[in-house]
């Protein structure tokens, strides 16, 4: 902040109240992320304008410049955040809803999830281990294969690092998003049920918004990905986690 | 809608306190999601309130998530070291778990390969 402006002291008297308070932050939250929603349904939904990485990468340039710390932050930001837990709870609504489509392909799909999401999790962990990095980036790291909210509860669960968890699970979904066209070309997968299972399981949301605007039937199978995952993957990681550090 | 609102917080609340009283490292509200979908045969005259509710919520999931994304911020430090195996093992392990998973499900279904 620079005082080259006129009514500085005003302006900065002003700031200092409404800094302090809650509903600045809460506003800043809610409208910052209105604004890259509408960015990224400008960008015709392209995974790389994600409007949560818009978000967060906005919100910390203000805060930064503003010399706001996060505990300031957190006192309006946590009435959104508080619904995260509740959102995790009525992600039972929606498989529910595709249940009868999963019963259909209920053991293949298990297996498949099953050994997807521990390779997934296995090289992840593998990697920030061998590179010798300290136990709180590989319990960070292990689950970010699942749906934000879910990965973040199970890094807490597990001596990570949810803010840190949260962004490579977004890093996750952009990137699973982005390369599983030309991925599953290559490999020559053609089953639409197939690609829309693998892409649910490795980019959470993100993937399974990019199936949907690619086939119905891949999005389908790409939200029960989703779902079944964000069950398997904090059941399991848990479990793995303690092998690695 | 309030009905379905307190719903899914009771079930949160449920699933919080079994995974306090059993110790298990699974987070509360998934044990919470898990008996919801059990009980869901149960409640059948919530349905429709809670298609909505869960809707309006999952419509908006991303939102939730930012408070927490911008948490990131504390941990710039590590970032800075450690960038390099959180960005490969992000990479790889995405790239593994697609391709393993296309390839082991259209095996497993015996699928010839359908368009």
């Amino acid at each position: 902040m620079t005082d080259a402006v006129a009514p500085a002291g005003a302006v900065r008297a002003l700031w200092v109240y409404l800094g302090a308070s809650p509903l600045l932050w809460l506003l800043l939250t809610v409208g910052v992320y209105a604004v890259a929603l509408r960015l990224q349904r400008a960008l015709q939904g392209s995974p790389w304008a994600n409007p949560v990485l818009l978000s967060v990468a906005t919100l910390v340039a203000v805060l930064a410049a503003t010399g706001t710390p996060y505990a300031t932050y957190f006192d309006g930001a946590q009435f959104v955040h508080f619904l995260l837990g509740t959102a995790t709870v009525a992600l039972a609504v929606p498989l529910r809803r595709q249940w009868a489509e999963v019963k259909a392909a209920l053991a293949p799909a298990a297996i498949t999830l099953i050994a997807g999401n521990v390779a997934g999790a296995l090289v992840a962990m593998g990697i920030v281990r061998l590179w010798g990095a300290p136990r709180e980036l590989i319990a960070s790291i292990a689950p970010r294969g699942v749906t934000a909210p879910v990965a973040m509860a199970v890094a807490e669960r597990v001596g990570g690092l949810p803010s840190l968890t949260a962004v490579l699970v977004i890093a996750s979904g952009i990137l699973g998003a982005t390369m599983a066209t030309p991925l599953l070309n290559v490999l020559h997968v053609r089953d639409w049920a197939a690609r829309g299972l693998a892409v649910g399981m490795a980019a959470h949301g993100i993937g399974t918004a990019r199936a949907f605007q690619v086939h119905p039937v891949a999005g389908t199978f790409a939200g029960v990905a989703m779902a079944v995952s964000t069950l398997l993957t904090s059941a399991l990681v848990p479990w793995l986690v303690p092998l690695f550090t | 809608m309030l009905e379905a609102l307190a719903t899914l917080l009771a079930f949160q609340l449920l699933g919080e306190a079994a995974a306090h009283l059993s110790g298990w490292p699974i987070p509360g509200p998934v044990l919470g999601m898990a008996a919801l979908f059990v009980a869901w045969p149960a409640l059948p005259r919530l349905h429709a309130r809670l298609h909505t509710v869960a809707d309006t919520l999952l419509a908006n999931f991303g939102l939730l998530f930012v408070p927490a994304g911008v948490g990131v911020m504390l941990h710039a430090g590590l970032i800075a070291l450690w960038w390099a195996p959180l960005l490969v093992g992000v990479v790889a392990s995405t790239a593994v778990t697609m391709a393993l998973a296309a390839w082991l499900f259209s095996r497993l279904r015996g699928a010839t390969p359908r368009d």
